[in-house]
């Protein structure tokens, strides 16, 4: 499974941006992913890959993981979807 | 232009199921948030409310009624009792059709719509009760209203999510200033915590999942209330000589768009509010000593409001105290204002400041007197209810203490 490959077609479509101007080190902020677009893009993530994301907009929730980065938040899915489908 | 006098206040909320215990609760700085009992509880991903406990609605109503009256109708019903008696006004002849009532409600049968999606969708049944309609319509405790109080005057409901019932009270005393009304039932109720309305909140992930901590830097989102609250609002000269008990004079309101976002809250939209409130009233900031704050235990909402109250208030912003209440009766959308103009008509009757609590560390973009979880003692003479809506639409209501 393309886990990085999703992901960042994940985020493309909520920043409307082309596949190859995501970079793994751009922040969503940068990509112009505003704090609802964030929440929105966490669904998205949840729905493609059947996981729950913890992530609260007001402060970090309990057990919530680094999501600052594109990197961050592939680092995160695939930790999240690895858990839940070992093997 | 009319003076307008509060002459009756009723209530039923997760502090209590009166204004006499709503009061006792908010003076002792209680918690009416809790573990949510509803079904499918578990399903959630937050699972704590500020629900009403210990309501029976088969001691209040008959089964016809029930068959009528979803939750939200029936708390506007409770609170409307409690404020008409308080007021003893009897509405007939020309009284009847000069008074009429104007509530607010975002959700309005929301239960009774999450119920019976279960009945179709879920468990395929394909017949519903025939009342669903009437029950689960956003006026109906409105009307309602109006049939048990005899109220044939202007009659709606309106719906601005959050400032729902702030809107609705600050129309209603607009009404009776302008003449065009005597007396009005107002406020509003709300009855959302059903797992439909719950689970719809959880997506925004702007919801605590511990506690509401309105200003504290450790505050992680909102929760979620329901109630009611219900008041008679009426022409002073109407009020005194009929010898009516005057709780508060309503004495200005104002309305403002942010016309800016869905959700984030915008600083000059609010501010806008709060100086239009002030203007309308032809107040001088420092006159102002409490304002009940919207207060919601977001992060941007609270910090927004500080900075808008700063930046009306200037200096003044340091002496004046700001609470919310919703720490402790939690956030009861729609019908929240309501229930918030109890804190205010406290201060300004009983002189007792409602504290926010679940208060643990200083946010420096918060730093107001937001009266830290115990209330306080002290004469204030003007106060401000502050409401601030998704969709950016704001309104705040000025009220004086009557002597």
């Amino acid at each position: 499974m393309d886990i990085p490959g999703k992901v960042i077609s994940i985020i493309a479509g909520v920043a409307v941006l082309k596949h190859c101007d995501v970079g793994l080190d751009d922040t969503l902020g940068q990509l112009g992913i505003d704090s609802m677009a964030t929440v929105e893009t966490i669904f998205h993530l949840e729905e493609e890959f059947d996981i729950s994301i913890p992530f609260n907009a007001n402060a970090p929730a309990p057990g919530e993981r680094d999501m600052t980065t594109v990197n961050d938040i592939i680092a995160t899915v695939e930790a999240l979807y690895w858990a839940k489908n070992p093997g | 232009m009319k003076r307008v006098a509060i002459t009756g206040a009723g209530t039923i909320n997760a502090l209590g199921l009166d204004v006499p215990s709503t009061l006792a609760a908010m003076r002792e700085g209680r918690c009416g948030i809790g573990k949510l009992d509803i079904r499918d509880v578990d399903r959630l991903s937050v699972q704590i409310g500020a629900q009403v406990k210990g309501y029976d609605e088969a001691a209040h109503f008959n089964r016809q009624q029930i068959a009528l009256y979803d939750r939200f109708t029936q708390f506007a019903l409770i609170a409307a009792a409690e404020a008409m008696a308080q007021s003893g006004l009897v509405c007939t002849g020309d009284l009847a059709n000069r008074s009429g009532v104007i509530l607010g409600t975002s959700g309005g049968g929301l239960s009774t719509q999450d119920e019976n999606y279960r009945v179709v969708y879920e468990e395929g049944k394909n017949r519903v009760h025939p009342f669903i309609v009437p029950k689960l319509m956003n006026n109906a405790a409105a009307s309602h209203l109006s049939m048990d109080y005899n109220l044939r005057g202007p009659n709606f409901t309106v719906a601005t999510a959050c400032a729902s019932s702030n809107h609705a009270m600050g129309l209603a005393f607009q009404m009776i200033r302008s003449g065009a009304a005597t007396a009005m039932l107002t406020g509003g109720s709300e009855a959302m915590l059903c797992f439909g309305g719950i689970k719809a909140w959880e997506g925004l992930r702007v919801m605590s999942r511990d506690a509401c901590r309105p200003f504290s830097a450790t505050r992680n989102g909102m929760v979620q209330g329901e109630g009611g609250g219900v008041f008679v609002f009426e022409d002073l000269d109407h009020a005194r000589k009929r010898g009516a008990p005057i709780l508060a004079e309503v004495i200005g309101f104002s309305m403002s768009s942010d016309a800016s976002d869905i959700v984030m809250p915008s600083k000059q939209g609010a501010a806008r509010a709060i100086a239009g409130a002030m203007q309308d009233a032809g107040l001088n900031r420092d006159e102002v000593g409490y304002i009940n704050a919207h207060g919601t235990g977001t992060a941007a909402n609270d910090k927004t409001e500080s900075a808008a109250v700063a930046d009306v208030f200037g200096t003044h912003a340091d002496k004046l105290m700001m609470s919310s209440t919703k720490s402790m009766h939690g956030h009861l959308i729609g019908g929240t204002g309501a229930v918030e103009l109890l804190a205010c008509i406290m201060a300004l009757r009983d002189g007792v400041i409602a504290p926010t609590i679940g208060y643990e560390e200083p946010d420096p973009e918060c730093a107001l007197d937001v009266v830290p979880n115990v209330a306080r003692d002290a004469q204030v003479d003007v106060v401000l209810s502050n409401a601030f809506a998704f969709g950016g639409l704001n309104a705040v209501i000025a009220l004086r203490r009557f002597a």
